[in-house]
């Protein structure tokens, strides 16, 4: 007992923060605490504004492009089947570079090395909208990032990233989503950081946007330095909390106020 | 899908501006904790309490990100710290001064910034860095302000 207390003590002089892990049963989306009209919104393609995004992709995924000459389809065949569960999985261990690897990023490889095509921008409409295509067909489907033993070390990056103190308001991202979560920031519901969603569709953007978005926006909000798209900590970010969400229902493109 | 627009606005809003903030890359000024207060003013002209009330409901400032208070006119206000009401009672102004300069010093677990300080945080954005989140001037309106929330 008096042993912890000596480690908790030590953790908080080095500014990080020794947040309780929200139990299983205790854990919900975003999607929970929303308004009623919003989560209509969501539920109804019709309704739903990333559901365009969600048709672009699919004319995109049959487009051919780069110096190959080659669509996603032509490698990928029908979405529906090959892509079912796979956004599910992500960010995913990549051989090739020996890191994980974020759904966009994953998009952007197979752009550069099989369509021999420039990389797609990070949020560009074409990106959000093959994303968004991707993600579309695991919607329904438990996560299950984390599952691959060679993850785990980048796991822990995001995990100690997420319990740590940053910024001019010295805010962990635990402080907000894991200890205040039942709470308002100036009126705005804090929810628990369940990446479940993305890309989604905020009204407060007016637009489809990425995870790495909200966490850049979150990192900027306590006046930290927010890292550039693409940037290994907030890949590994991504993944702690895709891993933290797991078992949770993949709800893209989901719609947040 | 024309649908009622629900705005509740960037919880950071004044992220986006960095508003060329008067506290600006400087020394801060030294202060004598005796306590749990900082019994003397950190300059040396007194706080207004028109302009502290000002600054309190002022996003940039982000009390209201975490508290809610005597501001009716405030529509989103937070709820994660103890209403402001009543603090002029509950605190002494040394009292209050210490709470807003660094709260940490009281309770090393709080999530409420520290106004005052420059040290002991970790990477700071660039708009930001050097300076402390209010000035002392800012500060003493504040504490001017809080004052006089007696009930
Ligand atoms: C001061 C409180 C606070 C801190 C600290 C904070 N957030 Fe947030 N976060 C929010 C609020 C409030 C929202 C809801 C969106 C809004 O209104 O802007 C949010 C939304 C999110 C979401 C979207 C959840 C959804 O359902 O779409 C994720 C993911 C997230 N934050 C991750 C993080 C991460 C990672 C960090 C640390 C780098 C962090 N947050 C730090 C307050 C915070
Ligand atoms: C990120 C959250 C947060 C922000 C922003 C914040 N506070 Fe606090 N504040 C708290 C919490 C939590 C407490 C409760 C005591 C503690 O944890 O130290 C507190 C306590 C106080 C108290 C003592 C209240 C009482 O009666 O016990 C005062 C006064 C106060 N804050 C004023 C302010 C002012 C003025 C600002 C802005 C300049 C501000 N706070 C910004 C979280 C915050």
């Amino acid at each position: 007992m008096r042993f912890s207390g000596a480690i908790a003590a030590a953790l908080l002089a080095a500014g990080v923060v020794g947040a309780a892990e929200i139990p299983q049963a205790e854990r919900r989306s975003g999607y929970d605490f929303m308004k009623p009209d919003t989560k209509a919104m969501q539920d109804e393609d019709t309704a739903n504004p990333g559901m365009l995004w969600v048709l672009d992709g699919e004319a995109l995924w049959k487009r051919k492009a780069g110096g190959a000459d080659k669509a996603c389809a032509d490698c990928h065949d029908d979405a529906r089947t090959s892509m079912k569960g796979v956004a599910a999985r992500y960010p995913a261990f990549d051989k090739t570079t020996g890191r994980p690897l974020d759904l966009e990023q994953r998009i952007n490889s197979c752009r550069t090395n099989q369509q021999q095509a420039t990389p797609l921008p990070f949020e560009s409409r074409e990106l959000l909208a093959l994303t968004a295509f991707i993600a579309r067909q695991s919607q329904g489907a438990p996560i299950e990032t984390g599952a691959d033993p060679q993850l785990a070390p980048f796991i822990a990056k995001g995990r100690e990233l997420y319990m740590q103190r940053q910024g001019q308001l010295n805010l962990a991202c635990a402080n907000c989503h894991d200890d205040n979560w039942d709470k308002k920031l100036a009126g705005a519901a804090i929810t628990q950081a369940h990446p479940t969603g993305y890309p989604l569709y905020r009204l407060e953007w007016q637009s489809l946007g990425s995870l790495q978005r909200r966490l850049r926006a979150c990192i900027s909000g306590i006046r930290a330095q927010a890292y550039d798209h693409g940037a290994p900590e907030l890949v590994e970010l991504e993944l702690y909390l895709m891993s933290r969400a797991r078992r949770m229902v993949m709800e893209a493109p989901g719609v947040r106020p | 899908m024309a649908r009622s627009r629900i705005h509740i606005g960037i919880w950071l809003a004044g992220v986006a501006v960095a508003a060329p903030c008067p506290a600006s890359a400087q020394a801060l000024q030294p202060y004598a904790v005796v306590g749990d207060a900082i019994p003397e003013p950190l300059t040396n002209t007194r706080g207004d309490a028109t302009r502290g009330r000002a600054l309190v409901v002022e996003r940039s400032s982000t009390c209201i990100l975490c508290h809610n208070g005597p501001f009716p006119e405030q529509k989103f206000q937070g709820d994660l710290a103890p209403d402001l009401s009543g603090s002029g009672s509950r605190w002494s102004e040394g009292q209050l001064r210490l709470r807003l300069v660094d709260a940490s010093r009281l309770n090393p677990a709080t999530i409420m910034p520290s106004y005052y300080r420059l040290d002991g945080l970790n990477r700071v954005g660039t708009p930001w860095r050097g300076r402390p989140i209010l000035s002392a001037e800012q500060i003493e309106d504040i504490v001017a302000y809080l004052v006089t929330l007696r009930e």
